[in-house]
């Protein structure tokens, strides 16, 4: 299990919560989907056998968010 | 296709120029290159809007893009030029507003997270070498110098240095650091020079800790904002209703689309996160760390504030005052208690260790046998003799008969404010160990801050015995002091609190307090400077040893709270009095979304006062100087 943090432009609307939570969540392999509004930053939870960051990078910027920085850790679960 | 904030600044400028060239059309009578630059307008700002709600769309999910582009499209096709164009434009520019005045909000968490270190000077093969900050292994020895930031947690192996801590501990005024004391990553080095030897590193970091625990705090939602998020999700299908029901009544598409644009919750929905989100935010910069929203409305709503006494009214680094040793050397029994009290993680007993090396005497016994009894003190053998030290009641318990005199000579010694530590040597009553700890000198100011706040009453809950405990009753004119309680008796005594019906905030320092702290409807831990239970138990976390600034948390939640309570009425007043006026034909789109957008603006500039919230109180200055400028902004 690997957690991506991805770091976008400040969101301003709170419906893009649930826009790209819902997109990410939906997609497979991808444990758990969080975004930290305030911050403007996506994490991720997934499996890296199923899918990688760049794919979900590649959603959330399909969705109209530019990523701007992203940071792999390995999930302590 | 993406847009970024630049790329919508420009359009909302360019579409801005049409709007005034369309004005300059209309007055020299040029009617047709009036409307063709107004519909040119709507289409170049009516773009991104729709590239939006489609976005959204595909994602199944509801916007306000998508009311927008249904009015608009409606708008062009009635012939309606002048508000389509009006619309889309203050939809831009009102959005563009949003994100500028938003992110003042999210100002002191980003000034905070900017004080992250980002490189480190590290000696590695005997060469030094900069290397970024997350690159830093645990065992690596840094070199931190003048006007450096030190990269990680460790503690120092060399060198010398004031550190401004600022980052950890709010508390601007440096701190002296030589060998052996322990650095936080994110301070500065003020004057002098470091070697540390790193212990945690990168995301590790208590620095970085405290970044992650406020990002999450600021996500976490208080009862108020699920209210109004519950009461959006009940209230966006319903004006859709609402505007069928207009359309069928009046048959009358252009009131009915005002009407469902205006109804949007914009205000509403962002009125409580962001004076959350600058309350927050301000707290973290002040070294005051709040859990979440939910801990800032906890903390706004108290009644009674119950202090532990040791490291939380008072300093908390005891000092031996005396020593009474019944008919033997005094040295001799402090050198034998000393050795059993190594195996103690009370601070009472490693005060009694820290004097006797204070008084010279090194290669203390291996204490064996050792049994602490929680709140009461410990049992050991040392050198082959038994060794009992601690309460009263442990005396008692152990079969240890305690004089007249002696009982007559430790009451002495407790109403002068000490604890006394009976000490007894195979069964023997030997002496009495006191020890004494100071009052905070911020005590009495903090104290007096709660009770003009609204707090109505303060109690002190202490193991300690009831004379000391009395003693710092008095003199901080506390409500109600209780003395020589176990730790499950604390819990107990707060569980009583709430029982009946009042609002406890607990304050305490460290694991002993942890249960209490638990159990209040708001825990605060003191001085945690990284501590892991304290940050994980408490709701709030000081991060400087400070009582003031428990203060300052209580004054910032209720601000925080009244300035929450403010955007929300103002948000739902400004929304029913627009939806009455579309109803009445007084307000048509443009004027009913530029006071929309208007509403929203205010919402988040009411906010932004938060950020720069003191207390009230002027800021400290060197040198007595009278700060001029703004005042502060929210006047208690």
């Amino acid at each position: 299990m690997k957690q991506v943090v991805l770091q976008m432009e400040a969101l301003t609307c709170p419906s893009c919560i649930k826009k790209i939570e819902g997109a990410l969540g939906k997609m497979d392999g991808v444990e758990q989907a969080k975004v930290l509004f305030n911050s403007g930053k996506v994490k991720a939870r997934f499996d890296e056998r199923k899918i990688n960051a760049e794919e979900i990078e590649r959603t959330v910027t399909k969705l109209g968010y530019p990523v701007l920085s992203k940071k792999m850790s390995q999930s302590a679960h | 296709m993406n847009m970024t904030g630049k790329q919508k600044a420009w359009i909302t400028a360019v579409t801005g120029g049409l709007l005034v060239l369309a004005i300059l059309f209309h007055l020299t009578g040029l009617q047709e290159l009036r409307s063709s630059t107004l519909i040119l307008s709507t289409v170049i700002a009516g773009a991104p809007i729709a590239l939006k709600a489609f976005q959204a769309l595909r994602m199944k999910a509801f916007s306000i893009e998508l009311l927008v582009t249904i009015a608009v499209a409606g708008a062009l096709f009635i012939g309606e030029y002048v508000e389509s164009a009006a619309v889309t434009f203050l939809f831009l520019f009102g959005a563009y507003l949003e994100a500028r005045t938003l992110e003042k909000t999210r100002k002191s968490l980003k000034d905070l997270v900017d004080m992250a270190p980002q490189e480190a000077t590290v000696v590695r093969d005997g060469r030094e070498m900069v290397i970024p900050a997350d690159e830093v292994e645990a065992g690596d020895r840094v070199l931190v110098r003048t006007g450096g930031k030190v990269p990680v947690d460790g503690r120092v192996a060399g060198g010398r240095a004031h550190l401004n801590e600022a980052a950890i501990t709010g508390e601007s005024v440096p701190a002296s650091k030589a060998d052996g004391d322990a650095v936080f990553s994110g301070t500065i080095v003020d004057s002098g020079y470091l070697e540390v030897i790193a212990e945690k590193t990168g995301d590790d970091t208590t620095f970085a800790r405290i970044i992650e625990l406020v990002e999450e705090a600021q996500e976490s939602k208080t009862k108020t904002q699920q209210f109004l998020e519950k009461f959006a999700n009940i209230y966006t299908p319903g004006i859709v209703v609402l505007s069928v029901i207009v359309y069928l009544l009046t048959q009358n598409i252009e009131l009915t689309l005002t009407f469902l644009v205006i109804a949007c919750p914009g205000a509403l929905v962002i009125s409580a996160p962001v004076s959350i989100v600058a309350g927050i935010g301000n707290g973290a910069k002040n070294g005051v760390l709040f859990k979440g929203g939910e801990s800032v409305e906890s903390l706004a709503k108290i009644d009674t504030v119950v202090f532990d006494k040791t490291g939380t009214l008072t300093k908390g680094r005891p000092e031996v005052t005396a020593i009474d040793a019944f008919g033997g050397d005094a040295d001799k029994l402090l050198r034998m208690i000393a050795a059993a009290e190594t195996a103690s993680e009370h601070h009472l007993g490693r005060t009694i260790v820290e004097e006797a090396g204070n008084r010279g005497m090194v290669g203390l016994e291996q204490p064996e046998e050792v049994e602490i009894i929680k709140g009461h003190g410990l049992t050991a053998t040392v050198g082959g003799m038994r060794i009992v030290a601690g309460t009263r009641k442990l005396m008692a318990e152990n079969g240890i008969g305690v004089t007249p005199e002696a009982e007559a000579a430790a009451t002495a010694r407790e109403k002068a404010g000490n604890t006394a530590i009976f000490a007894a040597v195979d069964g023997q009553l030997r002496g009495l160990i006191s020890i004494a700890d100071r009052i905070r000198p911020e005590a009495q100011d903090a104290i007096r801050s709660f009770r003009a706040n609204g707090v109505k009453q303060i109690i002190m809950l202490t193991g300690d015995n009831r004379h000391a405990a009395a003693l710092v009753g008095r003199q901080l004119g506390l409500d109600e002091v209780h003395a020589e309680l176990l730790p499950e008796d604390k819990v107990a005594f707060v569980k009583k609190l709430k029982d009946d019906g009042r609002r406890v905030a607990m304050a305490g320092d460290g694991v002993n307090d942890a249960p209490a702290i638990a159990t209040a409807d708001i825990g605060i831990a003191m001085g945690a400077g990284g501590t892991d239970i304290s940050m994980e138990t408490a709701d709030v976390v000081l991060m400087a040893d400070r009582l003031d600034q428990f203060a300052h948390a209580r004054s910032l939640a209720k601000a925080t709270v009244r300035n929450m309570k403010q955007n929300t009425w103002l948000a739902v007043g400004t929304v029913f009095l627009l939806l009455a006026g579309v109803l009445l034909g007084k307000i048509l789109l443009a004027s009913g979304m530029l006071i929309h957008e208007l509403s929203v603006l205010i919402v988040i500039l009411n906010a932004i006062r938060l950020v720069r919230y003191n207390g009230g109180k002027k800021e400290r200055m060197p040198g007595g100087v009278e700060p001029f400028g703004p005042q502060p902004a929210v006047v208690e």
